[in-house]
């Protein structure tokens, strides 16, 4: 070691160095010892600094990125099903929804329909039933009407004969002659 | 003192800054290198607490460079070691760390290289070479030794496959450490030679000044080098460590 710091001091002579055998530092096997100990000490401590403290630290932030990045893409892909679940649960009530309000439809219609023909067919009825009591009127006057004849016609038939011959004839007579006529 | 600034040893040189106590017969000190080296553990450490001090969602720069850094090594660890390997994630980000910013500290002027020392370099080239040694043979006992007999050898060439094998698992801890060592030391004398040579010029006068300009661009270039070659270095000793460590973990590949 004693060498160490004079060849330091005595630069001027470095020509001269060669004398001491310890020209060539790296090689100066006095300084030895000191390097092998601080190399020891310093590298020893740094493999526990690095170890214990440093790398942990570093390792711990690499960490929370990696589990952050995938925490956020987790709830990310979370969401995305939530929302397609949503979706799909909204396409399925409004396809139901469709489904009701076309039944609806259907049902008001049907009922509509329905009462219209109940309605047409009572109608129909009424009407029919007119028609056939006009119908059986008409037929009542009709006979009533043509009653009215023979008994106008049979008392024409007496005026006529008792105009025409100043003869009575009876009742019966003119009946009888009048449906005879009317038999023709 | 002309000769002083083209020195390119000197800046090598260990300071003693105070004595501490012998031990062993050895004598032990507080020096230069001591100090750079607490420095780069200090910075290191500096540097990982206050980047994740706010925890950011979305980094900051100092954030940024920590988080990159870690990643960095985290990457290379797994992708050479595996997944059972990331226990030594710690060791292996601690000698990138160790060795970068030694090298990055270097490269300030008047800042001593502590990874310029070849006792610095080779000695955790042996750490990781006998931690390589320590993890095969405690997780595979005597198979681990088979890493120097590879399957589907004919007998009869097996010793010499052998033979070359170890020699290899032998050379690894001499190349990891002079790699290094040798890098850091040719480099800083290259600069410290084409500087030297700017001073020298100017100092000269007249035409020296035109003289400087040659030499000034390549100190500017060297240093651009240096820097890369500063981080290369550091990147090479973690991924080689990572490389033995497998064949501890998995020998028989």
């Amino acid at each position: 070691m004693s060498n160490m710091a004079t060849t330091t001091e005595t630069t001027a002579t470095t020509e001269a160095e060669g004398g001491h055998g310890s020209a060539f530092p790296p090689l100066d096997a006095s300084t030895f010892p000191s390097q092998l100990l601080w190399l020891a000490i310093a590298f020893g401590l740094l493999y526990i600094l690095m170890s214990r403290v440093a790398l942990p630290r570093v390792a711990a932030v690499l960490e929370a990125r990696r589990g952050r990045i995938s925490g956020d893409l987790a709830r990310a892909k979370a969401l995305r099903d939530e929302t397609q679940a949503v979706i799909a649960d909204y396409e399925a009530k409004i396809a139901e929804a469709r489904k009701q309000a076309s039944g609806i439809a259907q049902g008001a219609r049907d009922t509509v329909t329905a009462q219209i023909d109940s309605e047409r067919a009572a109608i129909e009825q009424k009407l029919a039933k007119q028609v056939a009591d006009a119908e059986a009127r008409i037929t009542a006057s009709k006979q009533k009407a043509l009653a009215d004849i023979t008994s106008v016609a049979e008392t024409a038939a007496q005026d006529i004969v008792a105009s025409l011959t100043g003869g009575k004839v009876s009742a019966a007579d003119a009946a009888k002659a009048v449906a005879d006529a009317a038999k023709g | 003192m002309a000769a002083q600034t083209i020195d390119p040893i000197h800046q090598f040189q260990v300071h003693e800054y105070f004595s501490l106590p012998d031990m062993g017969g050895m004598s032990f000190a507080f020096t230069n290198s001591a100090l750079f080296m607490l420095a780069a553990v200090f910075l290191i450490t500096f540097t990982l607490v206050a980047g994740t001090a706010r925890r950011a969602l979305v980094p900051g720069r100092l954030q940024s460079v920590t988080e990159l850094w870690y990643e960095f090594i985290e990457k290379m660890v797994h992708q050479v070691l595996g997944h059972e390997g990331m226990k030594f994630f710690p060791l292996v980000f601690s000698l990138f760390s160790f060795v970068l910013m030694a090298n990055f500290l270097g490269m300030m002027p008047y800042f001593f290289t502590v990874t310029s020392h070849v006792i610095i370099t080779a000695t955790l080239a042996v750490m990781v070479i006998l931690i390589v040694l320590a993890v095969g043979i405690y997780k595979h006992g005597l198979h681990f030794f088979k890493l120097f007999v590879p399957s589907g050898v004919p007998i009869f060439i097996l010793p010499f496959i052998s033979l070359i094998e170890v020699i290899s698992f032998l050379s690894r801890p001499v190349s990891l450490g002079l790699r290094l060592f040798g890098n850091m030391l040719a480099g800083h004398i290259v600069l410290k030679v084409f500087s030297g040579f700017v001073a020298l010029m100017v100092a000269s006068g007249g035409i020296g000044y035109f003289g400087a300009i040659f030499p000034l661009g390549m100190a500017v270039a060297l240093t651009a080098l240096e820097f890369l070659v500063a981080f290369l270095q550091a990147f090479v000793f973690a991924i080689l460590t990572c490389v033995y460590l497998n064949d501890a973990l998995h020998p028989g590949h």
